[in-house]
Formats: C-alpha cells, sequence, structure tokens
C-alpha cells in the first residue's frame, strides 16, 4: 500500500514527514541503549528479507494482488523502534531507488507501514500471553494475530490519509481497503507465523532480544 | 570462516530475491481500490527514475532486470541494516 504522490495532499503529505522525522528520530536514541552484538546481523539480514518478501507479490480475490508488509516481524524480533528503523530503511530504499511510494509521500507510507504497523503488532504480540496452550502456541498464534491487525489498521490509517486529502470519500474508502486488507493481512499472518516457527525451530534464543 | 545462522537469512533473502519474476503482476490493494473509486489518475509519476518497477533499466531480458533489480535492493538493505546497527552500536558502546 505505497502511496504514490497525488494521492495525498500537501498539508497531510508534510505532516506525515513531520511525524515520521520524529517518530524516526526517537527511535534512533531509544535503539541505541539497547543494541547488542545479535542486534546487528539480525537487523541486516531483516532489512533485506523484508525488501526480497516485498517485491514477491501474491494474488488474491479479484484481481488484485498483496505482499507482505514485514513490519510484525520486524516489531516481533527487535521491539518497535528498532523495527521502525527497519522498515523506514526499506521504505526510504523503495522510494528512492525504485520510485515506489511517491517522494513527498514518504512520510505518510512511514507514518502507516513503519510506525503504525509495528507499534500495534508489537502491543497486540506482547498482549497475547494471555492465550492459553504452550508457549510455543502462544507466539505463533499472537504473532500471526498481530500481523493480521497490522496490516488492517496500516490500511485504515491509508484510508484516513486519503479521506483528508479529499482524494475519496470514507464510505467508499473504507469498506473498500479495509475489506481487501483484511484478506492480504490474512497471508501477513501465516508467512509471519511461519518465520517465527522456523525462528523457533533452528534459533529460539533470538525470539527473546526484543524484551 | 564458519557459516553463522545469519548467513543462511541472507541466502535465504538472496532466494526470495531470484522468485521475484514470479510475483503477481496484479495491482496491489491501494491500486486497486484507486483504479475501482476512480483516483489512480491522481497519482504523479516520479521526478527521477533509478530503478522504476522494479526492472533494471537497460536490460533487454524482463526477467533478468527483474531478478537484477531484486538482488540489488536485498543486497543495499542487509548493507544498510547491518551498518546502521554497527553505527548505533558503536554509539552506545562508547556511552
Amino acid at each position: 500500500m505505497h502511496i504514490p504522490d497525488g494521492f495525498i495532499s500537501a498539508p497531510v503529505a508534510v505532516t506525515g514527514c513531520v511525524v515520521a522525522a520524529g517518530c524516526v528520530a526517537y527511535a534512533v536514541k531509544a535503539t541505541n541503549k539497547k543494541m547488542g552484538e545479535k542486534q546487528v546481523p539480525l537487523m541486516g539480514v531483516l532489512a533485506a528479507f523484508i525488501f526480497a518478501a516485498q517485491m514477491l507479490n501474491f494474488p488474491i480475490a479479484g484481481g488484485t494482488s498483496g505482499h507482505l508488509i514485514g513490519a510484525a516481524l520486524a516489531a516481533i524480533l527487535l521491539g518497535p523502534w528498532a523495527g521502525m528503523l527497519i522498515m523506514t530503511c526499506v521504505l526510504v530504499v523503495q522510494c528512492l531507488v525504485f520510485q515506489d511510494g511517491g517522494l513527498l509521500a514518504l512520510g505518510a507510507n512511514i507514518v502507516n507501514m513503519g510506525i503504525i504497523a509495528t507499534f500495534i503488532s508489537y502491543y497486540v504480540y506482547r498482549g497475547g500471553a494471555f492465550l492459553s496452550g504452550g508457549q510455543k502456541k502462544r507466539i505463533l498464534v499472537s504473532g500471526g494475530l498481530a500481523a493480521w491487525l497490522s496490516v488492517v489498521v496500516a490500511a485504515v490509517a491509508c484510508v484516513f490519509e486519503l479521506v483528508i486529502s479529499g482524494t475519496v470519500p470514507l464510505g467508499v474508502a473504507l469498506p473498500a481497503m479495509g475489506g481487501i486488507h483484511a484478506l492480504i493481512g490474512i497471508a501477513e499472518g501465516a508467512i509471519t507465523a511461519g518465520v517465527l516457527s522456523l525462528i523457533m525451530a533452528t534459533r529460539a534464543d533470538l525470539l527473546s532480544l526484543a524484551k | 570462516m564458519r557459516l553463522k545462522w545469519w548467513h543462511g537469512a541472507l541466502i535465504f533473502a538472496l532466494f526470495l530475491a531470484l522468485l521475484s519474476p514470479l510475483a503477481s503482476s496484479f495491482p496491489d490493494g491501494l491500486e486497486r481500490v484507486a483504479e475501482d473509486k476512480g483516483f489512480l489518475e491522481k497519482a504523479h509519476e516520479a521526478i527521477f527514475n533509478l530503478i522504476p518497477d522494479y526492472v533494471m533499466p537497460g536490460v533487454g531480458n524482463e526477467i533478468l532486470a527483474t531478478i537484477l533489480s531484486a538482488i540489488i535492493g536485498t543486497l543495499l538493505l542487509f548493507g544498510i541494516g547491518y551498518g546502521l546497527a554497527r553505527v548505533l552500536k558503536a554509539k552506545k558502546d562508547e556511552a
């Protein structure tokens, strides 16, 4: 859901850039305090994985495709602040190098997919502790749920930016964007749970870095 | 050099990059809605282009051009993510 330039008005785009810049500046400070030895390669491979996975659009209903966002995975493994930095790196490169997402809309895209999506995922994942079942099941279910919700909420945020910009009425955009992304989110949830289960089987210690 | 866990993870990401030509070319969720609800034409063209649409310019074969752009992006992001984390860690160790 990379917003191109033109979809959102200048005030909305500028507000997005200001909010994104503020949050990223704080994230640098917050991440700075807890950067450990294992996080260094993990941040590299996560950024690489999320970029590559985002290129793999999968078809969903009605001639539409979706792709992974990856914010949930980043937030679950690294915490919301470092996760936000990873997502910002991916979105900046996509915007500057691959012309995916508008230059002025970059702030709004970071707000939706880098900030809102990481925070929603992190807290839903954390909140999943109340789920019953073993620890493994809890991690997979709350991770998948967090990922699904992160896509839907990011899409709703995108809708509000479009509506405030006067691009499309709320009653038109909300059901359309919400519906499609509720479907895309299922894949996000499944991929996130899949990767988490792979990590649990091979390097379970990486799952406790975000604490 | 012993193979570390993250070498495997990076190889996995590069393997995904190789699969990029298989990606669906259908419009994504936002594009689809923009098309259906009639605001797709509001999108502006980019003011500059490096590797637009994840297809390496100047490469005749589109499959190859897509894979190339995917590999460039994947390695670039590994470098940026790793580099950023190194810098942040160095700053923390100083403090």
